[in-house]
């Protein structure tokens, strides 16, 4: 008698637990179809057409041959050399100027939000076509900057074509759209506390010693945030060097995707790109794991700041 | 007092100075459009002459056989299907992951956080080949359906942090009143999900209207040819381009996106601050 007593519970939990499950599942199922379908199966997929010669019609097992001559292929490492100078530059550049904006920006309260307006709008429209179509016509050969240059007597060049200077005008374009950053960065000052700057003030710190010690370890967290998106999302850089400088001039800024691109799409080595594109894999996390271990060193979390000293 | 007056005109000055030089290109675009040829790419000239319309009606219909009328539909189509599927797939989602228990819910999250940083050009090649396989290339599909699928992580795991913050009592009150987990999230989630409702739809509006790369692979008739796909087009293929005219067209196909921003301006700023997305 006891011993049904305490199972029928069992069981009708047991039943309300299967239905909960069941019930989850259902809402998962999209993401779930997606996951498998759209992000596992092609991730399987890529590794094992990076050992094989495909086209989209045939498929040629080889396997690391694709690994192997990618050392002796130039354009590869050329395109990795570019793509991480561009990394290298275009990230901090652009985090520097937002951090440095943001800071001129966050206390004057009045004209906040006109000044945030403005310099977010470049963001909002940085990826179009529009805005490459821009980029090419101001610094081409009968481009706005150079008949700037003409005012001063300079001689003008076409500028996307000087392999000294096309992926700098790319890095150019980016740090141009630092409004976005600058928005989280906002957002951040915000939050530090006013009375931490008063103490400090009292204690006669000046701007840029308040800088170093109060805001800079008190928004590192969002730092190292957008330091990480930024980064992995600069690896994969392709409208702007397709558009603007088609990879040129002498393959300057023929970035990874844009190389991948040409080899997949183009010339039908499905199998090498694949290769390519896992190389890249391994270069992103590997900064990024960088980033993340160095990060213990700079970045400040504020349970650090409750827990002692 | 009188140190920090100079200080603050300085500032003001390297504001309004940063402003003009952020801003420059935009307007050098916009009244381009107005400008003929050869008036565009002077400095002197940075107020047209004459407002030449007409660049808008030819740009207009620039791409042979095609107005832009149809690439902006196609655009308008991709975006707010994408717009759609996202919201959609992403609150669906992201319910069960805030709110249930379910097995493997740990798996399955540390799943979703890993693909948040998979970089998406390692699955570049191999969904161009499947889709190929089940013969969506040369249509709309590859852009809309992956969005009704939840694949941009991003927004779902916003989507759980907010429900998250969400307070508990609420569900807990409508499941005492007899609710069960589809009603609780209808009635009580998804009404007090709207401010990263709104925060999803923007940015996923955003996105798939200024993304090029994926257009670029996946649709090869001009007929289905999107926005940023004819522009460019604009300017591969016209020998004498008339730069008035794509300027115009440029100024049309950054209109959406503008609009969006001034319209939204509040859950947009919002949304980026919570959010950390671009």
């Amino acid at each position: 008698m006891e011993s049904i007593q305490t199972k029928k519970p069992t069981t009708t939990a047991a039943k309300r637990r299967f239905v909960n499950a069941s019930i989850a599942y259902i809402f998962l199922l999209p993401w779930l179809i997606g996951l498998l379908g759209f992000t596992m199966w092609p991730f399987i997929q890529s590794f094992y057409l990076s050992l094989t010669q495909s086209t989209l019609h045939s498929t040629t097992f080889v396997g690391l041959d694709n690994y192997l001559r990618m050392f002796s292929d130039e354009r590869f490492w050329k395109s990795l050399q570019v793509t991480t100078k561009y990394v290298m530059l275009s990230v901090p550049l652009k985090l520097a100027m937002a951090l440095f904006v943001a800071m001129l920006l966050y206390k004057a309260s009045i004209s906040m939000t006109f000044y945030r307006t403005l310099f977010y709008l470049p963001s909002l429209i940085g990826g179009s076509i529009a805005v490459a179509v821009m980029w090419r016509k101001i610094f081409g050969l009968d481009g706005l900057w150079n008949s700037l240059l003409g005012k001063f007597g300079i001689q003008g060049k076409e500028w996307l074509g000087q392999p000294d200077y096309a992926l700098y005008l790319l890095v150019l374009l980016v740090v141009w759209q630092f409004g976005s950053s600058m928005v989280i960065f906002l957002a951040g000052l915000k939050n530090v506390p006013g009375d931490m700057y008063e103490a400090a003030m009292i204690d006669g710190a000046g701007p840029v010693k308040r800088f170093i010690k109060i805001t800079l370890p008190l928004i590192s967290p969002i730092i190292l945030f957008n330091l990480i998106l930024q980064t992995i999302g600069s690896f994969q850089v392709f409208t702007q060097g397709y558009v603007i400088t088609k990879g040129g001039p002498m393959d300057e800024t023929l970035f990874s995707v844009l190389y991948i691109y040409e080899l997949a799409f183009k010339q039908q080595q499905m199998g090498y790109a694949s290769a390519i594109s896992w190389m890249l894999l391994v270069v992103i996390a590997i900064v990024t794991a960088v980033v993340f271990l160095t990060s213990k060193r700079w970045v400040f979390y504020e349970n650090d700041m409750k827990g002692g000293h | 007092m009188t140190m920090r007056l100079p200080l603050a005109v300085l500032k003001h000055v390297m504001l309004i100075a940063l402003s003009l030089c952020m801003i420059y290109p935009i307007l050098w675009l916009l009244l381009g459009s107005f400008k003929a040829n050869n008036e565009i790419f002077t400095v002197s000239s940075f107020w047209p002459s004459e407002f030449i319309w007409s660049n808008y009606a030819k740009g207009w219909s620039a791409v042979p056989g095609f107005t832009f009328a149809n690439f902006f539909l196609n655009s308008m189509m991709i975006s707010l299907l994408v717009v759609a599927g996202s919201i959609i797939s992403c609150c669906l989602v992201a319910f069960p992951f805030a709110r249930m228990t379910f097995p493997l819910k740990r798996l399955w999250f540390s799943v979703l956080l890993g693909t948040l940083m998979l970089p998406g050009q390692v699955l570049l090649i191999p969904r161009y080949v499947i889709f190929s396989d089940i013969g969506w290339i040369n249509t709309y599909l590859p852009l809309v359906v992956p969005a009704f699928l939840a694949t941009n992580v991003f927004f779902v795991y916003l989507m759980i942090q907010f429900m998250r913050g969400i307070p508990r009592e609420l569900d807990e009150a409508a499941i005492v009143d007899g609710c069960g987990p589809f009603r609780t999230f209808l009635l009580i989630l998804l009404p007090n999900c709207k401010p990263v409702i709104y925060t999803v739809a923007i940015f996923s509006f955003l996105w798939s209207w200024d993304d090029y790369f994926e257009q670029l692979l996946y649709l090869n008739e001009v007929r289905k040819f999107t926005v940023q796909l004819a522009l460019q087009m604009f300017v591969d293929n016209a020998a004498q381009i008339q730069w008035g005219s794509l300027f115009a067209m440029s100024i049309l196909s950054i209109l959406p996106p503008m609009l969006v921003f001034f319209f939204a301006q509040k859950h947009f700023v919002e949304g980026v601050a919570t959010s950390g997305i671009k």
